[in-house]
This record gives C-alpha cells, structure tokens and sequence, in this order.
C-alpha cells in the first residue's frame, strides 16, 4: 500500500514537473536575455580588459560616442555623442555629447570624464593593454611609451563640459568604426577617483557594489564562474526604447555542456556551436541554429627566417596546394575559403591572391630546387591543442604530401607554449587565426608591418611599409582603400603567411529572440534585442 | 599517540614546504607567462604589468617575498589576470561549492560502494558477486566525461526538475554527485571486497562460525572492522580529492567549483593562484591522511 502510494507521488511529481516552465521561457516572459558567454570576464574595468567575452558585458554596461547599428556593419548611429563631425581632412572631430547623457548614479556624462578616461587608459603607469588602440589620437603612442612627460601632448581639448575636440594623427575618414570600440567608451571619473589614483591596477571601482556606468544595463550581481546579471539602468537616456529589463551571461567554457543548456531550455543564446552540434542542429531544428561570417581569418605562417621558407617559391608554392574550398566543406562548419588576407567588408573587396593550383606549385618549388618535393626537409606544422586545428592540419599535411610530394609532422603544444614558440619565431609553419578589432582593413593588415608584435614570421617588407604609411596620409576613404588593397598585394604575392578561411560564427539562438541580426563584428546593439513569447513548446 | 601526532604535524608541514618551494619554481619554469595572449601585449606595457606584480625581480627576491607574505600575513597572492582579485577570494568562493559536492558525492560513494562490496564478498562467486564486480568494473573503466554528458542527456534532458548544468536550484548538485559518486563507489566496491575477502578467510571467524555465532552479527562486528582497512585507506585521499572539486564534473555540469581552477590556473599561467591551489590541496591531503591514519589506528589494534 505504501510503496503503491510512493509510486502515485512520484509519478505526479515528475508529471508536474514535466509541465513547469522552462528557465528560457520564464525569462522570455520577464524579459531577460539568457545568454552563454564562454568565460568570466577578467574585470569589469573596461579599461584593464582586452578579449571578446569582455566586449560582450561591456556593450551592455557601457556607452560610446556612437552606437553599433542593429543590422549594418558600418555605420554608427549617435550614442553618448550627439554628434561627431570631422573636418575635411577627416583629422579634426568635434564630439557634442548628449546633455541628457548619465551615469547610472545619476550624475550627467561629460567632456571631463572622456579626457580622464582616455588619460587614464593611456597612461603609462596604469599599464592597459589595449591602449594601442587610441594611438590613432595625435601624441597618444608618445605619451603611453613615455616620450612625452604628461596628456596635454595628447589631442584632445575640452571646449565645454559637452563638447571635446579630438585631433588625430592623420586623416581618418573610418573614424567612427573605431570609436565603436570598448576602449573609446568613458568611465566614471568621480567614481574612479574615490577609490584609488588615476593608475592605480586593481581599482576597486569596479566591484560589483561600486561599479557605475553609463550604457543602457547596470550591474545587478555576479558570482565568479557562475554568472553576470545587468539589469535596466533607469538613467539611460534612451531608456524607454530599450525592451530587456535584463541579461544574464553564463560563462560555460564547454560548448556540448552549452549545448545541452541551450536544448534543456537553460539558454537564449549559446556562445557557440561545435561542428558536432551544427550537424546535430542542421538536422533537427535548423531554425535555431545560426551560421554567419565573422571579421577573422585562419591563417597559416610560415618562418620567413628559416629555410627553405625564406624562399617565395616555397611559401607560394605551399599556398597554391591548399584546398581551401574542401577545407571549408569537411573541417569546417559555416567558415568561408579565403581568397585574401582581409575578409571583405564594407566597400572593401580584397584582392584575389591566393588559388588551388598544383602545376603552378610543382613548378615553382623545382624551381626553388625542390622537383617533386626532392631533397625537401621535413618540415615541423605547429599547432594548439584544439581538435578543428588537428584536422585542419591533418588534411593540409595530405594536401601538400599529394601535390607536392613533401612531408610536414604535425607537432602539438598546449596553447601558451604554442603561443611563446610563435612569439620567439620558433617553428616552421604555424596555424592560428586572426580576429578584427573593428570594420576596416587595417585591422587585418598593421599587423603584418616590420617589427609589429603580431607579425611573427620574420617577414618585413618596405614596399608593403610604404603603402601603409601612404593610406595614413590619405584623407579620401577611395584613395586610402586603393592603396591598402595594394599593400594586401604585395602580402599575398610575397606570402609570409597563407590565409586558409575567412571566420564564421555558428552558434544557437531560441526563436523567442528578436532583433539579433547577423553582424560581422558580432556586437550586437542590446537596446535592440527584444523577447517574444513563442506559443508553442520545445 | 601524542608523540605519533607531532610526528605527523612536523612532516606534513616539511611536506608542504616542498611543495610549495617546488611548485613555486616547476610554475616559473613553463614556456610561456600569465602575459602570454593572442594579441601581442607590447614591450612597454608588458614592463609595466611585470612591474605591478613584481614579477620583473630576480626569482630567489620573488620566492622570499612570496614565502615572506604567506608565512608572517596568510596572504597567498594576487590574481594575474584578474587584476585586484586575490587567489585567496578565487579560492573561499570556490571551495565552498566542491566540499558541497564532495561530501554529497562521498556520501553515494559509501553507501553505494561499500555495501556492494561486502555482499559481493560474502556471496563471492555468485551472481551477485558477479553483478557487484561489472558494477564496479564499468565504473572504473567509464570517465566521468562519459558518465556525466550520458546522465546530463537521459536524465536532464528528460526530467524537467533535473538541469542538465548550473548551479541554481536545489536539485543541481544531484547529476554531479551521482558522477562523482558512482566513480569512487566502484573503487570502494572493489577495495570493500578485497579486504572482507581477506579477512572471512581468517581463524577468528572461522572460530566464530563454529562457535554458532549468526552470520550477520559475524560480519557486523567482526569482520567489518578488519575488512575496511583498504577501504578506509583509500577514502582519505580520496575525500580530499573529491572535496576539492573536479575540472571534468565542473565543466560537465557548469558548476563553479575548485576544480576548474587547477586546470585554468596552469593553462592561463596564474602563478600565485596555482602555488595556492597546491598549498590548499596539499594541506588537505595532509590533513586526510592524517584523519584515516587515525581511523585505521581505531579499527586496527595492532597499529597502536
């Protein structure tokens, strides 16, 4: 009798609670946006940080001067700026800030707390380690390397409490594009100060119980490792337009675990997609998974210092054997071939300088000396223990064996000795990646300047320099594409490194999410995003 | 006794100096540093972030500061990467959480594993016996990554009231202890059994059986004692282990325990706070074996 009444409970029980609301669906009815981030950010100071997962939080926190756009790659509609206006030289901008603009406790948003924060980020002490990114300020690399002893050098001038002026180092016509970056958007100077010295690391400003901001979420709890909540700052100036009263990021590093959460109802949006689950999604329910391109190519190095890789033939010839269209069908998932260094973007097509092509290849290394792959060291193909970069180079390693009758050994390292072998040009042929910082080609060519710290294969070329230095000066955006598209020539034709795909971001998304467009930054504008209840169940 | 428990003390603490001291260099001499990024971090900053955290002194002046603060203000040193959190926040958030999930995992472990090993080894080469023996055989050869996604996927995704991740509700601990436990429990089975086999072989119970004592009073009060002895060995390190949380279960089931730490920590090469997880971790081993050397000295009177 007991136990017949053990078994009725039980089954009501779990009857109950087979109907009870999903988390995603109570959330979708309070409005707040449950969303997978992959890892604890490492601050909330958006001046100490530097990676993706912190952009995420801080597009919610935080405020620039202009806005991303909720559909379009280029374009900034006003954010804490009413305005910013160049001259004609796209050198000078005069920024006329939002009088109505605040901080989430309550005090106005002004031309003092911009020229602190950008003071404070370039100072040297302070140590940012995005400050790079506001070298395109006139005197900002020469104040940050401590050339000059203090910011006055720097171009910016406070006309009033709403207006600042920005000198540039040169024409910028793409200015705005850069302004949309984390490292433009202010802090808090009262706040700031209160706690400790403009460069101070470690300011305890930005704990959860002292942190202000100026975007449209403020911060209402965290728990290390376990989740971020913002909830709806009632001083944001545009807060009536903004429909989520919330966003609650999870750090889940693992994307099956992700995965689970996203199909148990735990999630809007997952961080990401592995090719298992894309295969697994593209069959069950394709309407919740999403397949976009993404600002970041695969790239392959090769150690210009090294032989033979010091000879074009080589290098040309190991890019002509690669199949990147096959690549991008069974590696993998959504990525695109690469036929330049720079993904297209905008108005700005790169050019077409890399093919399949063995004859060419097999000519090209007998005329380096190696005929059929004759006499060809065994070269080292260094990887980061990840599992898409193990095929990746397993089927490149075959591609080369075939066309051109070399072998490669595929040598495996955990991520940070991968990283230093890179650093100290320590390997022959390296895989790895870039992502852009923000929409212009620029991004994805500095890097490849003599002596850059990203360049890391010993390649320097003057020619690809001059161009460089030429679009610095170019203050027509047509001239200046021109002559990037010439340098990404030259990079291509001299190959010192090899693009494989242009990024693609696969991840899964809840139908009751609306206004989450495909962006190639991938910074989706939050005050755009709204939930729907959706009226039928998982 | 006292003087068994001095002993003990002086040699744990000898044991974790080692360890710190060698944990402490072991950590500084991995390519790569916690300023190893993606993104190349220039020369200039770089010298300023080595700077703050004075890891640009010469490493015998880092390893005397480091041991200088730990021994005279308990202080176990800053995150790296995390700049203004202290390793020692990281760590009282964290472990909270894994004790949690350890105690409850330990639990299942023993009532499991236990049990299942003293019937396997009074009815040995019955089919319960057998039955117990694939238990704890599947257990040891199945990880964890494999038992948890399965039970995550069969059992989560199928009771609403399970999660199958998180840290949220009441009922999120009960997949993750069930993993853990189950693990363990299939070491206990083993070791329970071995040890009871042992010991029913034994005169004394032999005696006892003739003398007409019933079989359950023989197994209760006389053979257990002796029969655990394995078991118990294994439990105190192991207890340690699981009260210390686990990077598989964490990451299977979006816990934010301590396990996590001890693998990010050494891939994202936080100095101080893999010195203080060792530190943690070995004072809790130290202390474990401590505690089940005392349990044997009670169920063992020959160790006395």
């Amino acid at each position: 009798m007991l136990l017949r009444q053990f078994f009725i409970t039980a089954f009501s029980v779990c009857l109950f609670s087979c109907e009870k609301e999903s988390q995603v669906e109570r959330a979708t009815r309070e409005g707040i946006l449950l969303i997978g981030n992959s890892a604890d950010p490492k601050s909330l100071d958006l001046q100490v940080v530097s990676g993706v997962i912190e952009s995420n939080v801080m597009r919610a926190l935080y405020e620039g001067l202009v806005q991303f756009h909720p559909t379009e790659d280029l374009g900034a509609p006003p954010g804490a700026a009413l305005s910013v206006t160049p001259d004609e030289t796209f050198t000078v901008w005069t920024v006329r800030l939002r009088p109505e603009a605040k901080w989430s406790d309550g005090a106005p948003v002004t031309a003092e707390d911009f020229r602190f924060s950008y003071e404070r980020i370039l100072t040297p002490s302070f140590g940012a380690k995005y400050a790079e990114m506001l070298y395109f300020l006139k005197g900002a690399e020469e104040f940050n390397k401590r050339e000059t002893p203090d910011f006055s050098s720097v171009g910016f001038e406070v006309t009033n409490p709403h207006e600042f002026v920005l000198t540039l180092r040169g024409p910028t016509p793409f200015f705005k594009e850069i302004l949309k970056h984390y490292t433009w958007f202010p802090v808090p100077k009262h706040q700031v100060l209160k706690f400790g010295e403009i460069d101070m690391a470690g300011n305890p400003w930005s704990r959860v119980e002292n942190l202000v901001s100026n975007g449209p979420f403020r911060i209402k709890s965290y728990r290390r490792n376990h989740h971020i909540e913002v909830e709806r700052n009632p001083y944001y100036w545009d807060a009536e337009n903004v429909s989520l009263n919330g966003i609650r990021f999870l750090p889940i590093s693992n994307s099956f675990t992700e995965a689970r959460m996203f199909r148990d109802g735990q999630l809007h949006i997952t961080n990401t997609a592995a090719p298992e689950v894309v295969d697994l999604m593209n069959h069950e329910a394709p309407d919740m998974l999403r397949q976009e391109p993404y600002l970041g190519t695969v790239i392959y190095r090769y150690n210009n210092n090294r032989k033979p890789l010091d000879d074009v033939r080589v290098r040309r010839a190991l890019s002509l054997t690669i199949d990147r269209e096959a690549l991008c069908d069974s590696v993998f998932r959504g990525f695109e071939p690469a036929y330049g260094m720079t993904p297209p973007m905008g108005d700005y097509d790169p050019p077409h300088g890399v093919e399949l092509n063995p004859e060419k290849a097999k000519k090209l290394m007998a005329e380096a000396g190696f005929p059929d792959g004759e006499g060809f060291p065994r070269l080292k193909l260094l990887i980061a223990s990840r599992e898409t970069n193990a095929a990746l180079a397993t089927a490149i390693q075959a591609m080369w064996r075939e066309h051109l009758g070399i072998e490669v050994e595929i040598e495996n390292k955990e991520w940070s000795a991968y990283m230093v072998a890179m650093q100290e040009l320590d390997y022959d042929i390296i895989g790895g990646g870039w992502i852009g910082d923000y929409i212009d080609p620029l991004t994805f060519l500095e890097m490849w300047s003599a002596g850059n710290g990203n360049n890391r294969t010993g390649w320097a070329s003057e020619p690809f320099g001059e161009k460089l230095k030429e679009s610095f000066q170019a203050n027509n955006p047509a001239d200046r594409y021109r002559l990037l598209y010439e340098a990404e020539e030259i990079l291509l034709n001299d190959s010192p490194a090899t693009p494989i795909s242009w990024w693609g971001k696969n991840y899964l998304i809840h139908p009751s999410v609306k206004g989450w467009e495909p962006l190639l930054l991938d910074n989706h504008p939050y005050t755009n995003v709204r939930l729907v209840p959706q009226p039928t169940k998982r | 006794m006292l003087k068994l428990l001095l002993s003990r003390f002086l040699q744990g603490l000898l044991t974790l100096f080692v360890l710190i001291t060698l944990t402490f260099f072991l950590v500084r001499a991995m390519p790569g540093s916690p300023y190893t990024e993606e993104k190349a971090i220039p020369e200039h900053i770089l010298a300023e972030k080595k700077k703050s955290m004075g890891l640009d002194k010469p490493l015998p002046v880092q390893y005397a500061m480091y041991l200088y603060n730990l021994t005279f203000s308990q202080d176990l040193g800053p995150m790296i990467k995390k700049e203004g959190v202290q390793v020692s926040e990281i760590i009282s958030e964290s472990f909270p959480v894994s004790m949690m999930l350890g105690f409850a995992s330990m639990g299942i472990a023993l009532m499991v594993g236990i049990p299942a090993g003293v019937i396997a080894a009074v009815r040995k080469n019955s089919p319960t016996d057998f039955a117990c023996l694939a238990f704890a055989m599947v257990g040891i050869c199945l990880p964890s990554f494999v038992i948890g996604p399965l039970l995550a996927v069969f059992a989560g995704l199928n009771l609403r009231s399970l999660n199958v991740g998180g840290w949220n509700s009441a009922t999120d601990w009960i997949l993750p202890a069930i993993t853990l436990g189950l693990i363990n429990a299939a070491y206990l089975a083993r070791l329970s059994r071995g040890g009871m086999l042992d010991v029913l072989s034994q005169d004394y119970i032999r005696t006892a059986k003739a003398k007409g004592v019933p079989a359950g009073k023989i197994i209760i009060r006389h053979a257990l004692r002796g029969g655990l002895i394995p078991a118990v060995a294994f439990i105190g390190p192991a207890f340690a282990a699981m009260i210390s949380g686990s990077f598989v279960i964490e990451t299977i089931f979006q816990i934010p325990g301590m396990g996590q730490h001890f693998v990010n920590a050494a891939t994202d090469r936080e100095f101080f706070l893999i010195q203080g997880l060792v530190l943690f971790y070995g004072f809790l081993i130290v202390a474990a074996n401590l505690l089940a050397d005392l349990a044997l000295i009670a169920l063992n009177p020959r160790l006395r």
